[in-house]
């Protein structure tokens, strides 16, 4: 039962044939015996998500039908949640206890879903291997030398582990969909603004959105239909109503126009991910699509511009963690300029650091147009780009990654890391909808497919990537090493 | 050699809305510290920005009233320096797109000249806390009750050329913004305060010379003393040979000197950049026109209509405009007196002493203008003497009961009898012989004496007029 869809669940639960109690308790069992290896959950909320479930399973029995009703999820520790430690895989919030729910674990919570636990993750978000947590690296279920992707690493792993049935990632140049691809599930981006930020901790505000970790398109229908929609709160959130991203899965893609950017199929592609795609790509034809190729002429610019803009709103949303009301202190300072410095330089880790000095120098006086305006003005072409794009085909497909996961520790240079995000960044940049999707595999790894559509077309991604899932079996692939039932 | 100033003034005032900029906790003055402080004013994780659109539409209605350039989009950015008062560690303002651009307002001089003054621009940002540093246990508090206050940073053009000019400018500046009721600008309170830009050149130099900018002037006195001061000081320098040196200084008043901050305190690269948790902000005309149809007459133009409608001097009609309640005041007596003439003497006068001696507010004062309206009239209709009016508005004071009861309870009404008159003028004849002897020998001004006397023994309540015209004629 645990390695079942939120569908599925959803069904079973509906039917009687298992309680939100049971559930729970199997997924808590699971995360005992996988998590130690794993390391995906930073907390562990056994007896308030016990709890959660026996509230589910009694607004069951009084008539209660929500689609996610006692569903156990896991949230990145990038979420608020009132009264439990949200650390963000950093030492200078190992000791925060959120005061506040973020509006997305408001949502779920109002829906009735079982939280059993916060994901780890890389240090605010900055990473693509999971490995600059403070809380140590996430192992990937299907190889445990191997990384699990960052920065939602915990929440991908947990999910393809089946340690939980879904779970919530942020995405910031890829942070939901590189671990997704690299863990065999599914991971989707929504466009900026369709989920609340409040309460979600903030790496790079204008890059910045939530969305769902988990085993199908279906899940992440449903789990985007509690997730989004205006947020007072959050003066980026939009004010669109919010569709029923079920309803459209099933739509015939007759006729769909498929682009496929020359651009990234190009040098840096591993040969495995592009069969692996080239495959899917036929598996769409034969379902009545026609595949275009697309130019996006300025991709390449794409993740330079990114690192400035993301490091230089970072350098500034990571000022207020300055040991003054709440978080890591460091001790016995002797002055105010002791304690700004030791509290930072002791708080936090050395890439979070590194983007901060980067951050910081493309702002500085003088070097502000250099970086600064030239990266906004590369922001507005390759937004154009895919405007231009999306005027002659519906959605854009590829790889998510150019390989499969790499071994843990291996890429030491960050420049090698930061090119992990090459095929998603872009998405970030223009605001987009994306998903990632399990296409294939190689030596025993999952390959990720990239879908992406125009502004506010969840419902259009979320139908394409379902339509692949109802005619493959690839993110019904399940580790091996994970296996043994408890 | 002769120096000329140049000045530019930088005010905030914080705007008077109910809540704070960008979230929901109170703005009011003197709470126990850290009292008003939300999650979002403590920079908690997570926590985003709401623009408080009270504070946009007060922003534009200052632009609106002096005539200034109103942005259709504005941008708010982030001002980066870390300090402990300062929770997000940085401060949310606007550097290139402020709401309100280039305007002017006009100030009067002591002498009557007028100078137009240019405003750059006005935007707004949000207040900082404030760090107390009286100690604790070793360490220095931190109330953020002020945190997130919105604030309207006013910039002035260099175009002022002396202390009280700027003065001047200041107190037309506080008067607009009173009369807007978009702030309390009470500079003790300090939601009004001053920075001020101060260089001096030779005269007739058209090059601006290096300039200080001081902080810290929490009085309109002040402000006058800080700039002479900083002349006085600049002028020493280079007239001995010395550099002005661009920086910040402090005014401290206790000393009445300007002394410069410790270079720690002066930040210096604020790395600005978009704030990204918030959109532009976007207005379009028909928003600016309907905040300008609800501004008030502005205290410029109630002047002019005043000096015309009610025949006032210029110095009056001043005063009786410079707050928008003592000319609402004046106006209500004025016309419920029937006489605009004597209710201007009466509240510029009368009534602004009483406010004075005893530091009302027109709003406290305990004498209505419908009441104050009565007693004119009561001298217009001869019922009492201009004197015994002010006996009578010394007793409204203390009574609630009507000024008409008042004058009969006491007994003052004026005696216009002739019969009474011409009594008390024959008694005044007899008593004073001499006087009468020197009046006919063509000594008219004794006749004001011998008023006097007619007066005294009325207990005032004679009519002067009548008394003067009978007296001329008995001594003829």
């Amino acid at each position: 039962m645990i390695k079942s869809t939120v569908a599925e669940l959803s069904l079973a639960l509906a039917a009687g044939d298992i309680s939100s109690v049971e559930l729970t308790q199997a997924y808590l069992n699971r995360i005992a015996q996988y998590n130690g290896e794993l390391n995906a959950f930073i907390t562990v909320c056994e007896e308030s998500a016990l709890e959660q479930a026996k509230a589910a399973d009694v607004a069951r029995a009084k008539g209660d039908t929500s689609s996610l009703l006692g569903i156990p999820l896991a949230h990145k520790d990038i979420f608020c949640t009132e009264g439990i430690t949200t650390t963000c895989g950093s030492r200078m919030l190992g000791n925060f206890v959120s005061p506040y729910n973020a509006t997305v674990v408001e949502r779920f919570n109002d829906a009735g879903v079982v939280m059993l636990g916060k994901t780890n993750m890389d240090e605010f978000a900055m990473g693509s291997s999971n490995e600059t947590s403070f809380f140590g690296a996430v192992k990937n279920p299907w190889n445990t030398a191997c990384v699990p992707g960052g920065s939602s690493g915990g929440s991908a792993a947990a999910v393809a582990a089946d340690l939980c049935a879904m779970a919530t990632g942020t995405d910031t140049g890829g942070s939901i969909r590189q671990p997704a691809a690299f863990c065999g599930i599914t991971g989707f981006k929504p466009s900026y603004g369709r989920v609340s930020r409040w309460g979600m901790i903030a790496f790079a505000s204008s890059l910045d959105q939530a969305g769902p970790i988990c085993k199908s398109a279906e899940d992440a229908a449903l789990m985007l239909n509690v997730m989004a929609g205006l947020d007072s709160k959050d003066s980026t959130s939009i004010d669109k109503p919010v569709e029923d991203y079920t309803a459209t899965l099933n739509d015939s893609l007759q006729g769909l126009r498929i682009g496929v950017p020359k651009q990234h199929f190009a040098e840096g592609l591993s040969s495995e991910v592009e069969q692996a795609v080239r495959d899917a790509l036929a598996e769409y034809e034969k379902m009545g699509a026609i595949i275009k190729e697309v130019d996006l002429p300025n991709s390449h610019l794409s993740v330079s511009a990114y690192y400035v803009i993301a490091p230089a709103e970072a350098s500034a949303n990571l000022s207020r963690y300055d040991g003054v009301r709440y978080g890591y202190r460091c001790q016995d300072p002797v002055d105010l300029e002791d304690m700004y410095k030791r509290t930072r330089s002791e708080g936090f880790g050395e890439e979070v650091k590194l983007r901060i000095m980067i951050g910081t120098y493309a702002l500085s006086a003088g070097f502000y147009d250099a970086y600064y305006r030239k990266a906004q003005k590369i922001r507005r072409l390759i937004k154009d780009d895919f405007s231009n794009a999306f005027k002659e085909v519906d959605v854009i497909i590829g790889p998510t990654s150019p390989h499969t996961a790499f071994k843990l520790g291996s890429k030491s240079d960050p420049v090698s890391m930061y090119l992990e995000d090459i095929y998603t960044i872009a998405v970030n940049l223009a605001g987009l909808p994306a998903i990632s999707i399990p296409a294939g595999s190689a030596n025993g790894l999952p390959i990720g497919m990239h879908i992406v559509a125009g502004d506010f077309e969840e419902a259009k991604v979320l139908n394409v990537a379902h339509q692949f899932q109802k005619h493959t079996d690839w993110h019904r692939n399940k580790p091996s090493a994970m296996a043994k039932e408890a | 050699m002769e120096w000329e100033t140049v000045i530019g003034l930088e005010v905030h005032v914080q705007l008077s809305t109910k809540s704070k900029l960008f979230s929901g906790s109170s703005t009011k003055f003197g709470a126990e510290p850290n009292t008003q402080a939300s999650i979002f004013d403590l920079a908690l994780p997570g926590t985003l920005p709401v623009l408080n659109e009270e504070a946009l539409k007060k922003a534009v209605k200052f632009g609106v009233a002096i005539g200034a350039e109103i942005s259709k989009r504005s941008v708010f950015d982030r001002k980066n320096y870390f300090y402990p008062d300062l929770p997000k560690g940085y401060q949310v303002s606007q550097l290139d797109y402020p709401t309100v651009g280039k305007g002017s307002l006009t100030v009067t001089m002591d002498d009557g000249s007028e100078r137009v003054i240019g405003v750059t621009r006005a935007h707004m940002e949000e207040d900082a806390g404030k760090s107390l540093h009286k100690d604790y246990h070793g360490m220095s508090g931190i109330d953020l009750n002020r945190a997130g206050t919105p604030l309207l940073e006013i910039v002035s053009e260099p175009d002022l050329r002396t202390a009280k000019e700027a003065v001047a400018y200041l107190k037309k500046l506080h008067r607009i913004i009173r009369y807007l009721d978009i702030s309390d600008a009470i500079m003790a309170e300090g939601s009004m305060r001053c920075d001020a830009n101060v260089s001096i050149r030779p005269k007739g130099e058209t090059e601006f010379g290096t300039r200080t900018e001081i902080k810290n002037i929490n009085s309109f006195r002040f402000v006058e003393k800080a700039i002479n001061h900083e002349v006085r000081r600049q002028q020493e320098v280079i007239e001995d040979g010395g550099r002005i040196v661009q920086e910040t200084r402090l005014y401290d008043a206790d000393k009445d000197e300007t002394r410069p901050m410790r270079s720690k305190e002066v930040a210096n690269d604020y790395r600005y950049f978009p704030e990204p948790d918030l959109l532009p902000i976007v207005i379009d005309d028909d928003y600016i026109a309907a905040i300008k149809a609800q501004l008030p007459e502005m205290p410029d133009s109630k002047k002019i209509r005043f000096i015309e409608q009610y025949a006032l001097s210029d110095y009056d009609a001043d005063v009786l405009v410079s707050t928008r309640e003592m000319a609402e005041y004046y106006e209500v007596v004025a016309q419920q007196s029937g006489d605009a003439k004597l209710a201007a003497n009466w509240v510029s006068q009368d009534l602004l002493g009483l406010l004075n001696k005893n530091n009302w507010d027109i709003a406290d004062c305990p004498i209505q203008p419908e009441r104050l309206a009565v007693l004119i009239a009561r001298i217009k209709d001869n019922t009492i003497s201009g004197k015994i009016a002010k006996a009578v508005f010394e007793a409204m004071l203390e009574e609630t009961i009507s000024v008409d009861e008042i004058i009969a309870a006491k007994g003052l009404k004026q005696v216009t009898d002739s019969g009474e008159i011409e009594k008390i003028v024959a008694q005044v004849i007899d008593n004073n012989p001499d006087q009468v002897q020197q009046y006919k020998e063509g000594k008219q001004q004794v006749i004001g004496f011998l008023v006097g006397q007619a007066m005294q023994l009325s207990k005032g309540k004679a009519n002067p007029a009548q008394v003067n015209a009978l007296l001329r004629e008995k001594m003829q």
